[in-house]
């Protein structure tokens, strides 16, 4: 084997820095939303790696919905304050009482869909003109579709039909005044690479990630919703205490736990590459309200 | 473990989605969720059995239509291998799309029907894979099973084909019998071909040689940023960041930022923070020169030695046009070349390929939508640049509407 050769992880990662250097290059007020998930994290580790020893030439963001899992929380001002990076947390339910915005209602109301709201007007307060995301195509069809480089108009919106071209690795940041792009850099990453780059990175998550013991919500579905005050128990429900971790993690409300003794990386790994269900059926309960979940929610500006 | 990129180019119903959904189905990398979803859109379906072709079908708005928009990536690995497939679909948008994904791949399966043969389409397919240097070419000659998996259909096809190779300069080219329908030769050898002695597609896609792709021989390093930190510990910290589009960088050799000229050394090479004696394409790294100069975003610093870019501002290109809005001698349009921006307009228009027959067509006036043609431009300012055919990296650039800002151009520089 040549010595001139990369594998596998090192060609997704020399590709995701050149793609956050493109940002940083092309535009003038960029952003990296930051949720708390392994994804943002493993963008914030590319981040470091494109601008070290610089300052990152973003803030990251954090689109609050409310319904955050506390250890997420806990991690993300940890990680922000390691970093001495900005961080900027804006929140859904301030949105909702400006805006007198309507909320779901109902067993598992998901403030979900409301996030787009507060992030387009996050996007507006700041002048962001880019936002990097770490969506992967993997991971839902209407994804394996879009742009590295998306561009979404003045209402923030994804239009299928009407996306740039993407030659070679030239990416085309050029936006009219009020449009934005959101930018994918590990769009090519599957979930089984992202775990194996955090591996091999030694990166520290949060900790529900890992096997641990947590009172859940048996839903109709099967599936495993932790007890919170987000979500309203009712007399009929059967509780549970099981060994659980997150596969995904997202608000407390839409988030499914899935049963596991995974406790280290590896338990993890060797789970996911066994696992004959996919990242989002198995954990997000919003996507299976309607087969174009993803498509519309794009459309109407979501990440 | 590596990478191999590849898009599959097949007509409307050569088989090309059930190709890949027994590739992913077959490789085991689709999930009983997804599959359910597949099972219930096949159940209008006679025979009972499912559809593969539903999982590369993506968007509602697609569905409603019955078309396929632009270019979708699926994901599987192996053992051996990651790879990316770029799936193009193959209606009136085809050359866009196939040029859109085929620039990013280092391989192209082509179909062929093998009750049709060689058709208009197999040509345009191969022109695409030759204009865009593809290193490998797989022509895959599928439904084999209608044809009683005859090896005279299957050789007679294999000849046609070579006959049009010289044509196109196509290099390696790879023919393998398959069903994709029934799953012969995709991923497991199949008795139904007891004649083949070669291997599935799955094999070969697993084990073909992928290192020689990558030019090591002509350095080239875009600058995409230079990162300083201007703090008071790293005050003279000034490091040239980008990604190495070919060759190799070792500390200490003899460099030229280009195209001012200007000579230094390179002092120090980082990958994310750790230094390296030696780095190379397609690593991101920081640069670091031992002279005071000023280089910014769109210079490139290359080797001092004999492997030399062009430094030009007139380019002779084959594109591919992208856009409804035709593309005339005079227009200008913006030219990205990496990371360096600049104005260009169109000198000439010298012809245009006819795509089915491949014949060269003088007296063109415009560019449509989907065209390939033959055009001189003349820059605002010098680019480096190399030949495509000797350099697939740094020999290639997209022309962007100065209005719409949309990408309605790509370049292969001659």
């Amino acid at each position: 084997m040549s010595k001139y050769y990369l594998n596998y992880l090192e060609q997704l990662e020399s590709e995701a820095i050149h793609i956050m250097r493109e940002v940083a290059a092309q535009f003038e007020k960029p952003a990296l939303l930051f949720s708390g998930g392994k994804d943002s994290i493993t963008l914030v580790r590319l981040a470091e790696k494109a601008f070290r020893p610089g300052k990152f030439p973003f803030p990251l963001v954090h689109i609050d919905t409310g319904h955050n899992f506390p250890e997420a929380l806990a991690y993300r001002d940890q990680l922000a304050k390691d970093l001495g990076e900005k961080l900027i947390v804006r929140y859904v339910g301030d949105t909702i009482k400006a805006k007198k915005l309507t909320e779901a209602k109902g067993k598992f109301a998901s403030r979900n869909a409301l996030q787009t709201f507060t992030l387009l007007d996050t996007i507006e307060e700041f002048g962001f003109d880019a936002c990097i995301g770490g969506a992967r195509r993997d991971e839902e069809k209407a994804r394996a579709k879009e742009r590295i480089f998306s561009v979404r108009d003045e209402f923030g919106q994804w239009d299928p039909k009407r996306q740039r071209p993407e030659l070679w690795n030239t990416y085309n940041g050029k936006i009219h005044k009020g449009e934005n792009v959101r930018v994918f850099p590990i769009s090519n990453w599957t979930e089984l690479d992202v775990w194996n780059y955090i591996k091999k990175e030694k990166i520290s998550l949060p900790s529900i990630y890992f096997s641990h013991e947590r009172e859940c919500v048996v839903t109709n579905e099967n599936q495993l919703v932790a007890v919170s005050d987000f979500v309203q128990i009712d007399a009929s429900d059967t509780l549970v205490k099981k060994k659980v971790r997150y596969r995904t993690v997202g608000d407390m409300t839409c988030t499914a736990a899935v049963e596991s003794t995974a406790s280290t990386i590896d338990d993890i790994i060797h789970e996911i590459s066994i696992s004959r269900i996919s990242e989002r059926g198995e954990t997000r309960i919003d996507d299976q309200v309607s087969e174009a979940a993803m498509e519309d929610r794009k459309k109407g500006g979501y990440f | 473990m590596d990478i191999l990129r590849f898009i599959t180019a097949g007509s409307v119903d050569d088989g090309k989605s059930t190709l890949i959904g027994r590739l992913l189905y077959d490789s085991k990398s689709i999930l009983v969720d997804q599959l359910a979803a597949i099972e219930k859109h096949s159940k209008n379906k006679e025979n009972g059995e499912i559809d593969l072709a539903i999982l590369t079908d993506g968007l509602r708005a697609e569905r409603e239509q019955g078309i396929t928009i632009d270019v979708a990536y699926k994901y599987f690995s192996t053992t051996k291998r990651k790879f990316i497939i770029a799936d193009a679909p193959g209606h009136i948008q085809y050359t866009r799309n196939m040029v859109t994904g085929a620039s990013n791949s280092d391989l192209v399966v082509i179909l062929i029907d093998a009750r049709k043969g060689v058709i208009e389409q197999t040509k345009r397919h191969s022109l695409i894979a030759s204009l865009l240097a593809l290193p490998h070419v797989v022509v895959a000659i599928n439904k084999m099973d209608l044809v009683d998996y005859s090896e005279d259909v299957f050789n007679n096809i294999v000849a046609d084909y070579q006959r049009i190779m010289p044509q196109l300069n196509l290099r390696d080219v790879t023919f393998i019998p398959v069903s994709a329908l029934n799953g012969d030769n995709i991923v497991e050898k199949s008795d139904n071909f007891s004649w083949y002695k070669g291997e599935s597609l799955l094999h070969f896609l697993e084990n073909i040689q992928l290192t020689n792709d990558i030019n090591l021989s002509e350095a080239r390093f875009p600058v995409q940023w230079v990162i300083r930190p201007q703090t008071e510990e790293l005050h003279d910290y000034r490091g040239y960041a980008g990604k190495i589009t070919s060759g190799i960088y070792q500390k200490g050799d003899k460099v030229i930022v280009q195209p001012a000229g200007i000579s230094s050394t390179i002092k120090a090479l980082e990958i994310a923070g750790q230094e390296v004696e030696e780095a190379f394409a397609p690593q991101s790294i920081v640069l670091h020169l031992a002279d005071d100069i000023d280089v910014s975003r769109g210079d490139m610093i290359v080797k001092a030695d004999a492997h030399l870019p062009n430094i030009t501002q007139d380019l002779e290109v084959v594109l591919c046009w992208m856009d409804t809005k035709a593309l005339e001698p005079g227009s200008k349009y913006l030219l990205q070349h990496n990371s360096k921006q600049v104005r260009c307009v169109v000198k000439e228009i010298e012809y245009k390929l006819n795509v089915n027959s491949l014949e060269k067509e003088s007296g063109a006036n415009s560019a449509q939508l989907n065209d390939i043609c033959r055009v001189m431009l003349k820059t605002a300012s010098p680019l480096v640049i190399d030949s495509h055919h000797k350099n697939r990296a740094n020999g290639a650039v997209i022309l962007i509407d100065e209005t719409s800002y949309v990408t309605v151009g790509a370049c292969i520089v001659q």
